[in-house]
């Protein structure tokens, strides 16, 4: 857990919290299963494949002109102007085409509200109250979601999938490798850190408020945050004390363990800072009394997400080392949207804060690199200096990131997972498209094979054409 | 050679003043002629796509006088008066046009005291006029007209229990005084999933809904005497939603109708042929799967170009191409993405078109022209020619890339202050970043010129 941005005042108190609940992490009690859903996800079979004389945007905030990029045993291998060719390997001649990482969006309700959106299918939002640490994403998602394949498409290799803003703690998001897949188990990113969905302002007040409920205002969302991770606390204290006798009278004569409360232990987690806090806020003033919450129990908000007012808080943000994770325009369909501007991107960015773009939607997911050229242009007309190797890092490294995968995916870089986007042009250009999207190596899809152009099961048999009609059925996703 | 033709004075048709009883009118094109406050322009140097006959213009002049396009041309005697604006290198289009919008109906979108697109009360539908509620000092406008928007039409968004929405208007959103353009300018319905949810849960009951609406109205039309004297049958609208209908069956007034499975497109047509009706089709996801008869029928489609999902049952069928397969069946398009706060984002829109097939000047058109064509304003609006007004936009670079940007505004010759609520705001918070001494930003109030 960072304790960088924590006040001297609360740091003792944290401390002993922390290292008591760092004790609990080095050995888990025999009753809790570490991942009761362990990952199942398999790469494709992939070849090695010398992608070369293409322009690299590396990820890192480098541009590599005619360059060539490695992929082997669904690694990156090597990268840079001159490599050789193993023998065996598929050579793709890339003169006149980009390459990028594979993009990464931090923020996406594919499956859980999937296409088609029909009453039932609306999984995203258990809002029966309003707090609901205990759920987790992943038990909504639909791995046949139309939108994971135009994700795909669009050349979305890494998402997060989080539950929705309707509560002030929605449950835990789950990290997908987008595959296809016919469970979501073989989508999950082996080893990825959870993440924990939270939500600022006028959501949760709106939806409980309406019923007479708490929260019904901003000061009750607050509260609902601390009263939540008091009780976590509280809980992990109970935790520790029977791991105690259990030290000292051993296992037969500790007694019962204390009751599993699934939601406490989620916010346990985050407390040890082994689940990242995902948090939906749009108002700066919002986000800052969040950051004091956050300092006061001891937990590390990864995120803001949608921030549209981050632009007014770039240094706080950079003191907390606290990320926004951003739409390009999106603003005025609410009351905390309505200052929304689209050289926020870029103002977090050159204030010196981590900024990232994110979709929160199944079309916009689709274009990132058309939403991270809007930032970019925003941010060149405020007068900032913005390359476009930088601005890549909006949808590569920096949800990276975002998502503690940082060291995995998210660049160019030898070691790294083969996650790889080929681009008919210069993704800055509306006209360029994905030609081939690599996952760990494999190809997963490819704009001129339509064998390497998955199709979700709920697409089959949309339009048998009869004999006599015309092949109506042709490129309908 | 040179290529001067000079504003002719009133070339307009329509300047007949307005008459909302007697149909759809043209106020802004009268109001024009007198405005003198307009200055004369003279845009340099640019490359001129007038979509118009004259094509491409490479280092064209275009010069803006009283309020409409006086000249066009490669070789244009530029009068001294006219302030020039230079657009060297730079590119010079006729404005957007918006075919399906809320300018000045919404303003926040979750503050229900901001919001005049519907009504839920019982007595009005058809009769019911977007027009009387817009506000033209929207923040909604200044955010999209330094975007390239100039041209709106208001539609109004049917609310609970009708299948008719109302009326729409046509704005000019680079004025305050005399902005509604022509109103009424259509009429709004919905059919498919919308209209069966609004007709008591079948498509059959809002497709009879219309029916018996149009009947009605038909009936109205021609015995209003003898309703007026109580020797009619009751009708199942009100006198005023009847009356407003009219035009409607007079083909004078497109009927927009949203609807978007084949299926649905396919019972629209089979109405619009029976009663004789000027349709639109707003939506229309699966308007490729019926292009030959849309074509056929002349029947136009506004489409959201990036809708590709199955995100309703009738819309199984969208794809990325459907512009590009409408248009090369030859039906009229015009992109309505939904979102009147970034209505500016049709561009983007229209490029995703052109990298889906699209040739990239038909989707300039799609943007600019053929909105006007499609509500019946092409003589007014629509392309750079000699009698028009002057909606005209010169742009960074290629206005479909998302890195270009409206470097200068024009709307019917005036010339637009390229600022917005937004820009102030960026422009407050970029200077507390660049000097950490300042006051804080609540004393920065940039110029809103």
């Amino acid at each position: 857990m960072k304790l960088s941005h924590l006040r001297a005042a609360t740091l003792a108190t944290l401390l002993v919290v922390s290292l008591g609940v760092v004790a609990h992490a080095a050995a888990p009690p025999a009753e809790i299963p570490p991942d009761a859903f362990p990952s199942t996800y398999q790469p494709l079979p992939a070849q090695t494949t010398l992608i070369q004389h293409a322009t690299i945007y590396t990820g890192t905030g480098t541009r590599i002109d005619d360059g060539a990029v490695l992929l082997r045993d669904g690694k990156i291998a090597a990268i840079g102007t001159q490599l050789d060719t193993p023998a065996g390997a598929i050579v793709i001649d890339a003169k006149g085409k980009y390459v990028t990482p594979g993009l990464i969006d931090v923020h996406s309700h594919l499956g859980v509200y999937p296409s088609p959106a029909v009453a039932i299918t609306g999984n995203g939002n258990e809002m029966t109250n309003p707090n609901t640490s205990q759920v987790m994403a992943e038990h909504s998602v639909w791995p046949q979601d139309p939108g994971f394949n135009t994700a795909r498409a669009g050349g979305v290799t890494t998402l997060e999938i989080l539950p929705g803003s309707g509560n002030l703690i929605g449950g835990r998001g789950v990290v997908l490798k987008n595959v296809p897949a016919t469970t979501v188990q073989a989508m999950k990113f082996p080893d990825a850190p959870y993440g924990l969905k939270m939500a600022c302002g006028e959501n949760p007040m709106r939806v409980y408020g309406a019923r007479h409920q708490f929260p019904s205002t901003l000061m009750g969302d607050v509260a609902g945050y601390r009263q939540a991770f008091a009780d976590a606390q509280a809980y992990d204290h109970e935790w520790q004390a029977w791991e105690t006798k259990v030290k000292a009278k051993g296992r037969a004569d500790a007694g019962a363990p204390p009751k599993r409360d699934l939601g406490k232990e989620t916010l346990a987690a985050v407390l040890d800072g082994k689940i990242l806090v995902q948090m939906h806020c749009y108002r700066a003033d919002e986000m800052a009394a969040m950051l004091d919450v956050a300092q006061e129990f001891g937990f590390k908000i990864t995120a803001f997400h949608h921030a549209v007012e981050a632009y007014k808080i770039p240094r706080l943000l950079a003191q907390t080392d606290t990320c926004a994770a951003v739409w390009a325009d999106w603003w005025g369909f609410k009351m905390e949207a309505w200052d929304g501007i689209r050289a926020n991107l870029a103002m977090v960015d050159a204030g010196g804060a981590c900024a990232l773009i994110h979709s929160d939607d199944e079309n916009g997911i689709q274009r990132l690199n058309q939403e991270v050229t809007k930032a970019r242009a925003a941010g060149l007309r405020a007068g900032l200096d913005i390359s476009k190797e930088h601005a890549v890092m909006w949808m590569t490294l920096n949800p990276a990131k975002v998502l503690g995968l940082a060291d995995r995916i998210g660049s160019l870089e030898p070691g790294k997972d083969a996650d790889v986007v080929l681009w008919s042009s210069d993704p800055f250009s509306v006209y360029a498209r994905t030609e081939k999207v690599f996952l760990d190596g494999a190809v997963v899809y490819d704009r001129a094979d339509p064998a390497r152009q998955s199709k979700s099961d709920f697409m089959l048999g949309s339009f048998v054409a009869p004999p006599a009609a015309d092949a109506a059925g042709e490129g309908a996703r | 050679m040179k290529y001067l033709v000079m504003l002719l004075a009133l070339l307009c048709a329509a300047c007949s003043p307005a008459d909302r009883a007697g149909g759809q009118a043209d106020t802004a094109s009268s109001t024009v002629a007198a405005d003198s406050t307009r200055a004369t322009y003279a845009i340099t140097g640019g490359t001129v796509y007038t979509l118009g006959a004259a094509g491409k213009i490479e280092h064209g002049t275009v010069l803006v006088k009283d309020g409409r396009i006086a000249a066009v041309g490669a070789d244009v005697a530029i009068p001294a008066d006219a302030e020039r604006i230079d657009a060297t290198g730079k590119m010079v289009t006729p404005g957007i046009f918006d075919p399906e919008s809320q300018f000045g109906i919404v303003e926040v979108g979750a503050v229900k005291e901001t919001r005049d697109a519907a009504t839920t009360d019982s007595r009005f539908s058809a009769a019911f006029d977007v027009a009387d509620a817009i506000n033209p000092r929207s923040v909604l406008i200044p955010v999209n007209r330094i975007a390239g928007v100039t041209r709106a039409m208001v539609s109004p968004i049917n609310g609970a229990g009708h299948i008719i929405a109302g009326r729409g208007a046509i704005i000019d959103l680079g004025t305050t005084e005399g902005f509604i353009h022509r109103d009424p300018a259509a009429m709004f319905a919905v059919l498919g999933e919308s209209g069966a949810k609004q007709a008591g849960g079948s498509r059959a009951a809002a497709l009879l809904a219309l029916r018996e609406a149009l009947q009605d109205a038909r009936d109205y039309a021609d015995n209003a005497s003898a309703y007026a004297s109580n020797r009619r049958r009751s009708y199942a609208l009100t006198r005023l939603d009847l009356e407003a209908l009219r035009p409607v069956l007079d083909g004078k007034e497109p009927l927009v109708v949203q609807v978007n499975r084949a299926s649905d497109i396919e019972a629209a047509l089979r109405l619009a042929h029976d009663f004789k009706l000027k349709l639109i089709v707003s939506g229309g996801a699966e308007a490729w799967m019926v292009a030959a008869q849309l074509a056929n029928a002349h029947v136009p489609v506004l489409l959201n170009p990036l809708e590709d999902l199955p995100a309703h049952f009738e819309t199984l069928g969208s794809t990325l191409e459907n512009a590009a397969r409408l248009q090369k069946a030859g039906v009229l398009i015009a992109f309505a993405t939904g979102d009147t706060h970034n209505a500016r984002n049709v561009t983007q829109a229209a490029g995703n078109a052109v990298a889906n097939g699209l040739p990239w000047l038909d989707a300039l058109k799609a943007l600019m022209l053929n909105p006007a064509r499609i509500y019946g304003m092409d003589q007014d609006l629509g392309t750079l020619e000699p009698g028009k007004l002057a909606d005209v936009v010169v742009w960074s670079a290629d206005p479909l890339e998302l890195s270009s940007f409206a470097d200068q505004v024009f709307i019917a010759g005036r010339k637009m202050p390229m600022v917005s609520r937004q820009t102030m705001l960026r422009d407050r918070y970029m200077q507390a970043m660049r000097d950490q001494q300042a006051l804080p930003p609540g004393y920065s109030v940039p110029s809103a010129q």
